[in-house]
């Protein structure tokens, strides 16, 4: 196995599969500003998901280029968290699961910027702009649902319980995460761990919301293990590519 | 926040470059000042038309009343000596 094309593969699935999510909001948002919002925020992950795929495919060296890799892998070759992959839900849910994600994301990308390898930490660079400010708009909206209405502070609280589980999978790590550590090119991602946890803390104190008192933990889609909803994500998301193969537009 | 019809509306100003004055773009509805210049941030600014948002609860804004227009702005049509055009300007001078 070409451990720096799994990891690569990790970050760019992270994206793609948010920024599907994301897309999904398109036409339904709650509010017009909010909607092109949200739809922002796909095209940014989409657009970081595509740097990271070319690069992706670059070290493959196999022939696969980009469109392949985001288009036409099984489920089981996704390696994004499960986190990523959970349905919208209301627009509570949506929120909880981006700033969980954002939270992790951002405190990732300001290390990846300085990995050995060049090309990662161009990327990184680059999307750590975009990445702070959806960490922002999300922080923003956790704590005024939160600290909202009693509906919506109950409805926000609900999502929190629910994808709370979720977020301990954005640190997990194996041999390909030492192997590249090793040569200067992973993150060791427990060195901002306690980091995520104090940040995350914070905004949920702010929102007057409360974590699950469970160490309920759950995913394993780094190495492939899904919920039953990439299945369905995949198939709207693939449908073209698979049923036109090599259409472009 | 409970409804979208509740949220007051807000004027956004957009700074094209550096130099040039606040424009007025447009409006939109926020719940609050902080998600309002976020709001105009995606909105108004998503094709780099900007550097800088001003934005403004509509209600803040003090307009003058259509009724008062004829006596607010008639006056000035008349005065054509207001405008500098009774100067002839020289054959050099460019750009005026």
């Amino acid at each position: 196995m070409n451990s720096l094309f799994e990891y690569i593969l990790r970050i760019s699935d992270d994206s793609l599969i948010l920024g599907q999510r994301l897309a999904e909001w398109c036409g339904h948002g709650p509010v017009l500003e909010e909607d092109i919002a949200l739809t922002n925020i796909s095209l940014d992950l989409i657009g970081q998901a595509t740097n990271f795929f070319n690069y992706a495919a670059v070290v493959e060296n196999a022939g696969r280029d980009a469109d392949q890799l985001a288009f036409l892998r099984i489920d089981r070759e996704y390696k994004n968290t499960v986190l990523v992959e959970q349905p919208n839900g209301d627009f509570g849910d949506t929120m909880v699961r981006q700033f969980l994600f954002d939270a992790f994301r951002k405190l990732f990308l300001e290390r990846l910027q300085h990995s050995k390898d060049e090309q990662l930490a161009a990327i990184a660079e680059k999307s750590l702009k975009e990445t702070r400010y959806h960490l922002k708009h999300s922080s923003e909206w956790v704590i005024r649902l939160g600290d909202g209405t009693e509906e919506s502070h109950n409805r926000v609280q609900n999502s929190l319980n629910i994808l709370w589980r979720y977020r301990t999978e954005l640190f997990y790590m194996d041999s390909v995460d030492a192997e590249l550590i090793q040569q200067g090119i992973g993150i060791d991602l427990n060195t901002f761990r306690n980091e995520y946890d104090t940040f995350v803390s914070s905004i949920l104190e702010e929102a007057t919301l409360t974590p699950p008192a469970n160490n309920w933990s759950f995913g394993e889609g780094r190495i492939g293990k899904h919920s039953e909803h990439l299945g369905h994500l995949l198939a709207e998301m693939q449908y073209m590519q698979r049923t036109y193969p090599n259409m472009e537009w | 926040m409970s409804n979208a019809k509740d949220w007051p509306l807000w004027e956004v100003f957009v700074r094209g470059k550096q130099g040039l004055s606040h424009k007025h773009v447009g409006s939109l509805r926020a719940p609050d000042a902080q998600l309002a210049i976020e709001n105009a941030r995606d909105v108004y600014t998503r094709r780099s038309e900007g550097i800088s948002i001003w934005v403004v609860e509509s209600n803040n804004l003090v307009a003058s009343d259509p009724q008062d227009s004829d006596a607010f702005f008639e006056p000035s049509e008349s005065k054509v000596y207001r405008h500098p055009t009774f100067y002839d300007v020289p054959d050099g001078i460019s750009h005026m």
